[in-house]
């Protein structure tokens, strides 16, 4: 066991580590971008994150922040300004010298009003011009009109620009550099030879002379690939795909826990949807939702459709989410007759195998999900067969996706709707635009003109307390306070909660499978290919 | 010859009744989910042993047959009669009409269909029955699926018009309706019930990618396109080889269609 702990130890500090080779997995889809700023996409994000060299990141693992370009930053007391110590002696990838110039210009486009970058939307808390400082060649502050909340984690996403190198689109800071695109096949990224980062021996990382993306939308053929040996990572994997692999090859198949994504059905609140009042009335009950909710058997969904690969969902935010997650929360319990006393109290009855409402309505709804998803199919199909024994009709409908969102974010011809979601970022600022009453992705009610119901006045007062609060364990508090409202009022019925899946070559050294994206290649710079006896050595 | 008809009498007989007696063959409710034994392999429990959500597959291809053989031939005969009756009059008056028919069969061949039916299945109701999404489905494939048979048929009754036969009947004072029905349509039959026969699997199997999309058989109505989805993941069709019986029985079936058409065309 020692022995093996001193290889492991060895491995990690780069003595066993070999230098050179290329890594091969895939994009799911064209990158839009190559602009750092502008992404909103998976496929140019992952380009991103491996060749932007951003200040401070998270670590995929601890969920802690770490000094990467900023050696040290501190906050004001207000939460207005960040003032940020730069690392000495860094170079871009062609060369340029790193300064702070270089983090102003970045911020100077990241805010540009005529950008538009997503990235940036993140940093305007309030109307008013974000002032950068430059106070040395190794410091700046930057100040902004008004507090933000969870301040330092946004540097994670932003990349810093080069101000003075002549292509400026071609200068990073990142471990790799893009060297190549060809168009519906691949991404080339080369080492940057320049890049700050060293081992434990002294020597310039990364250890990968090449990382190249097959453009490859197709994830059977992904699969089939990476079974033969031409991939050497697939970053998330289906639960049934993963099961299979599992079985054909146990030691290339990483399932991390809990990851950010959570499935969830809602009932559509909308007072102008285009379905009968009684129908609204039940929807607007909480009692009838949280019915539901206890007549959903979210154990039989984990086991059946996820292979065991995903766990009962609490509320909005995932236990892969270590410091936001609101462990006093429990999953709704699946409990039939408390379903049916629920309904009682709300003048429902069953009458023969059917439940009706007071004026004698038979329940009856429908529920629409994205077509060509299996999981969410054979998930809508057990929850109908769950309600049936309650006495709930619920008609199963699967559109494409396009007609879905059409019909959940514009017309709203729909009653209930079965859908994914994921948090990329862990700080619940990004979710304002679901939680506030007023919010476009409120949906089971969105835009509404002043809250609806006192419990979505209170969960507005409390998203707006913690976005305008510095201290994170108040932040927290306040927090705690909505993910505990939202699972008794379940405007949202959170039904599971995914497993992170992902698969690794034997071949791949240092890999450390993560909850969140990226999470087989989030040290990249660490990555190594080993050969047979390396790799039998490392494990 | 006799022998080979009477067997796939016999066999469309026992699928038939079979099918229609689902509710007294079938041990359990098609949509009832056993979901201690997923994916189960046949046993004397279940016949069949059971789908990805725990479902009896021997129910589920009972009723799912009843389904399929009632309303893919319906289809079948919607099309089938459309196309006789565009291709059938276009091939025989000819001319302009025919020049029109031919350029709406073109346009009708090269509509991308699977945007049709996306725009057909957004404006269908939601609270829709399964049932009667399933029939609305087939009725929509078949009022769709005409063209191609119309342009065998036209081609067909094209050069009828010119035979001798027509000649002879013309000749004889014979015109309009008359020599239509009475002498063209008659003799199109081979080409007609050939073009019925083959799309009876063909709407089988439209049905099954139109459950891709979302405007197949909805849950948990079974029928042979939704239960051959299964066979999409083909290692799991090769661990549970019970998951083939809705595409033997498939086969079964059209051989029988096959051999009795054959028979009367020989016989003819």
């Amino acid at each position: 066991m020692k022995r093996l702990l001193g290889i492991l130890a060895l491995t990690a500090s780069g003595l066993f580590a070999q230098w050179g080779g290329e890594l091969r997995f895939c994009l799911r889809s064209e990158p839009k971008t190559f602009n750092p700023l502008m992404v909103e996409d998976e496929a140019s994000e992952t380009i991103r994150y491996l060749t932007g060299g951003v200040l401070i990141r998270v670590n995929r693992q601890t969920q802690e922040l770490e000094p990467e370009l900023a050696t040290a930053w501190k906050i004001s007391a207000r939460g207005q300004s960040i003032t940020l110590q730069l690392r000495q002696g860094v170079v871009f990838s062609d060369g340029t010298p790193f300064s702070a110039e270089d983090v102003a210009y970045t911020m100077r486009a990241l805010l540009d009003p005529a950008l538009h970058s997503p990235t940036g939307d993140a940093f305007r808390s309030a109307s008013g011009a974000v002032e950068t400082q430059v106070l040395a060649a190794d410091r700046v502050s930057i100040t902004f009109p008004a507090p933000v909340a969870g301040l330092e984690r946004l540097f994670d996403q932003v990349p810093i620009l080069s101000a003075r190198s002549p292509k400026k689109e071609a200068a990073v800071l990142g471990p790799f550099a893009v060297s190549r695109y060809t168009p519906g096949s691949e991404v080339l990224l080369e080492r940057n030879a320049h890049y700050w980062k060293m081992d434990a021996t002294g020597r310039r990382l990364p250890y990968l002379d090449a990382i190249r993306l097959d453009i490859q939308q197709n994830r059977d053929i992904e699969l089939m690939r990476f079974s033969r040996g031409e991939l050497h990572l697939i970053n998330t994997v289906d639960a049934e795909s993963f099961t299979r692999l599992a079985q054909q090859a146990p030691s290339q198949a990483y399932d991390a826990g809990a990851s950010l994504e959570s499935e969830m059905m809602w009932f559509n609140q909308n007072p102008n949807a285009p379905f009968p009042e009684y129908k609204k009335a039940w929807f607007r009950s909480k009692n009838f939702r949280r019915a539901v909710s206890a007549a959903i058997n979210r154990a039989d969904l984990c086991r059946i459709v996820y292979f065991g690969h995903a766990q009962p969902a609490a509320g909005p935010i995932s236990p892969a989410n270590r410091f936001w997650y609101g462990a006093q929360l429990k999953p709704h319990a699946y409990d039939p007759k408390e379903a049916l006393a629920r309904l009682r109290q709300e003048g429902f009855r069953l009458i023969g195998d059917r439940l009706c409402d007071r004026e004698g309505h038979a329940v009856e709804f429908s529920l629409i999900t994205n077509s060509g998803n299996k999981a969410r199919e054979r998930m809508a199909a057990m929850v109908q067969q769950d309600l049936a024994a309650i006495g709930i009709k619920m008609n199963l409908v699967t559109l494409d996706f396009r007609s879905l969102i059409e019909r959940i974010s514009q017309n709203l011809r729909y009653e209930a709707c079965l859908l994914g979601l994921t948090n990329y970022d862990l700080d619940p600022n990004s979710q304002m635009n679901v939680w506030l009453s007023s919010a476009n992705n409120h949906q089971w009610y969105p835009n509404q003109p002043k809250p609806a119901t006192a419990w979505e006045a209170e969960v507005d007062r409390l998203m707006q307390a913690q976005a305008s609060t510095v201290a994170r364990e108040k932040r927290k508090e306040y927090f705690d306070r909505v993910q505990e409202i939202v699972a008794d009022e379940a405007p949202f019925i959170y039904l599971v909660t995914k497993n992170s899946l992902s698969a690794i070559s034997p071949k791949v050294q240092n890999a450390l499978p993560a909850m969140i994206r990226p999470q087989t290649y989030w040290n990249a710079e660490n990555l190594f290919l080993g050969t047979a006896q390396v790799a039998r050595n490392a494990r | 010859m006799n022998r080979a008809r009477n067997i796939a009498i016999g066999v469309l007989a026992a699928v038939f009744a079979v099918s229609l007696l689902a509710n007294i063959f079938a041990p359990v409710p098609y949509a009832m989910q056993f979901r201690d034994f997923v994916n189960a392999p046949a046993s004397r429990q279940f016949w069949l042993g059971t789908d990805e959500l725990g479902r009896d597959r021997w129910s589920r291809l009972l009723y799912g047959t009843r389904i399929s053989l009632l309303l893919a031939p319906a289809a079948a005969l919607l099309s089938t009669l459309m196309a006789v009756l565009i291709g059938g009059i276009a091939g025989y008056r000819g001319g302009w009409w025919d020049r029109i028919v031919l350029r709406v069969i073109d346009i009708f061949l090269s509509i991308p269909w699977l945007f049709l039916f996306l725009i057909v299945r957004a404006l269908l109701p939601l609270n829709t029955s399964p049932l009667a999404s399933v029939i609305l489905t087939f009725m929509v494939m078949g009022l769709l699926g005409w063209a191609s048979s119309a342009r065998i048929i036209r081609a067909g009754a094209q050069s009828l018009r010119h035979s001798d036969l027509v000649l002879h009947a013309r000749a004889c004072g014979c015109r309009g309706g008359r020599l239509l029905f009475a002498h063209i349509v008659p003799n199109l039959k081979p080409i007609v019930l050939a073009q019925f026969w083959i799309s009876i699997p063909t709407f089988i199997l439209g049905e099954a990618s139109l459950g891709l999309i979302g405007l197949g058989v909805g849950e948990p109505l079974p029928s042979w396109g939704n239960l051959l989805r299964e066979l999409a993941n083909p290692q799991a069709a090769m661990s549970h080889p019970s998951m083939l019986a809705p595409l033997v029985v498939l086969v079964i079936v059209m051989s029988c269609f096959q051999l009795l058409l054959s028979q009367k065309e020989f016989a003819s």
